[in-house]
C-alpha cells in the first residue's frame, strides 16, 4: 500500500478543538506566591512543553490561557478586566489557588473574594499554593474539555 | 558574635550617638518648646518625646536645623478606645551623626489633623497620604493629600480598628456554592449574561 493513499475523516470542529488544545499559550500573570509555583510549569522537572504549553506571553494578544496565580486585589480588578479583555478569542481561565478560586485566607477589605467574580473560569485549582503537578493537571483536564466541546472558550459547560 | 540577637542592635557609635540625643537634645528640645514637648521614656532602640500637634512644624524645623536631615518613616497609630485615639510617628535620623529620634504626636479623634512636614523632608509625602489613606488623618498643608494605597473611590480608612475588616462585605452573607458573580445578576450597566466582555456571549450564558 502506497502512503498515497491514506486519509482519515474528521469534523471541522474537532479538528479545530484539537488544534486549540495542542498549542495553548499562557499569559504571564503571576499575582502572588502561586506564581513562583506557576513558574516551574515550564522548568524541564514538569516540561509543559510536552503538553504544547510552554511558551509563557508577556503580551495578553498572543495568549489563550490566563493562568490567575495569586490573590487579586480589588485595586487590580481594571487591570486583569482589561488584560482579559485583550486576549483573542477563544481565551480560558485557570483559578490557580484558594486565593484565587475564593480569596482563601484573606477574607478582607481588600481582597476579591475569588476572580469569578471579576472573569469567567474555566477550572479551579485547590492548594495554597497548588503544586505545580496540579496545575498541569488542571491544564490537562482542560484540554480534555476543549476536546469534548464542553470548554468553548468563556465557561465550561457541563 | 554573641547569641541571638532579637532587635536590631545600634551599630558602631550609634550608642554614644543615642546618648547625646537623649541628654542634650531632649532637653534643648523642651527648654526650646515648653509645654509642647514632653519628654517620654526612650523605647529600646531610640529617644523618643510627644509633641503637640499645634508645636509640630516647629519642633521640626528645630529639629532640621540641628541636623536631622532625613525622615525614616512616618506612621500612624490607633490607641482606640483611648483618648487622644490616633498618634502620628515620625522617625527622624541624622546622618552622618546616627542621632534618632521618635515625635510622637496624639491626635484627637473629632480634628484629627496635623501640619504637615512634607516641605522639610520630600519623603514625608507619601508617607503622609499613606497614613490619610489607612487612618483618615488630614495632614494640614500637604501639596496633594489623596489615597496611595487604597482605590481613589474607596470609602472609610481601612486600618482604623473600628473599621470592619471585611470592608464593605462585611455583615452581608457569604454567597452560596453557586456564587459565581459571573453567572449571577449583572452589577448596573452591565448587560444581562455577560461582564460585556468579548467571548462573553458565549460564555457567559
Amino acid at each position: 500500500m502506497s502512503t498515497n493513499n491514506q486519509f482519515f475523516l474528521t469534523s471541522v470542529e474537532k479538528f479545530v478543538r484539537w488544534a486549540q488544545k495542542s498549542s495553548m499559550w499562557p499569559l504571564t500573570f503571576g499575582l502572588a506566591c502561586c506564581a513562583i509555583e506557576m513558574m516551574q510549569l515550564v522548568s524541564p522537572r514538569y516540561d509543559m512543553a510536552q503538553f504544547g504549553g510552554e511558551v509563557f506571553r508577556s503580551t495578553p494578544r498572543q495568549a489563550d490561557l490566563m493562568i490567575v496565580s495569586g490573590r487579586l486585589s480589588n485595586k487590580m480588578v481594571p487591570v486583569i478586566e482589561q488584560v482579559y479583555r485583550q486576549m483573542p478569542d477563544p481565551k480560558w481561565v485557570v483559578a490557580m489557588g484558594a486565593c484565587a478560586s475564593s480569596g482563601g485566607i484573606f477574607d478582607n477589605y481588600a481582597i476579591v473574594q475569588g476572580v469569578d467574580e471579576v472573569i469567567p473560569v474555566d477550572i479551579y485549582v485547590p492548594g495554597c499554593p497548588p503544586t505545580p503537578d496540579a496545575v498541569v493537571y488542571a491544564v490537562l483536564q482542560l484540554h480534555d474539555a476543549i476536546l469534548k466541546g464542553q470548554a468553548p472558550g468563556g465557561v465550561m459547560r457541563a | 558574635m554573641s547569641g541571638p540577637r532579637y532587635y536590631p542592635q545600634p551599630y558602631e557609635g550609634g550608642t554614644a550617638a543615642l546618648a547625646q540625643v537623649q541628654e542634650e537634645i531632649v532637653p534643648a528640645l523642651v527648654e526650646t518648646f515648653g509645654d509642647g514637648v514632653e519628654p517620654i521614656e526612650p523605647s529600646f532602640d531610640q529617644p523618643q518625646v510627644k509633641v503637640a500637634p499645634g508645636r509640630l512644624a516647629a519642633v521640626a524645623q528645630w529639629l532640621k536645623d540641628r541636623g536631622f536631615n532625613m525622615l525614616v518613616d512616618v506612621g500612624g497609630v490607633d490607641y482606640l478606645p483611648r483618648t487622644p485615639r490616633f498618634e502620628v510617628v515620625y522617625h527622624l535620623l541624622a546622618l552622618p551623626r546616627l542621632w534618632r529620634l521618635r515625635l510622637r504626636v496624639p491626635v484627637e479623634e473629632s480634628a484629627p489633623e496635623v501640619p504637615t512636614v512634607s516641605h522639610l523632608w520630600p519623603a514625608a509625602d507619601p508617607a503622609e497620604r499613606e497614613v490619610w489613606d489607612l487612618f483618615g488623618i488630614r495632614f494640614e498643608g500637604h501639596p496633594r493629600l489623596s489615597r496611595i494605597l487604597m482605590p481613589d473611590d474607596w470609602v472609610g480608612h481601612p486600618l482604623r480598628k473600628d473599621y470592619p475588616l471585611q470592608g464593605p462585605r462585611a455583615g452581608l452573607p457569604r454567597m452560596a456554592a453557586d456564587r459565581n458573580r459571573y453567572h449571577a445578576p449583572k452589577l448596573p450597566g452591565h448587560p444581562p449574561g455577560t461582564t460585556g466582555l468579548p467571548g462573553g456571549a458565549k460564555g457567559g450564558k
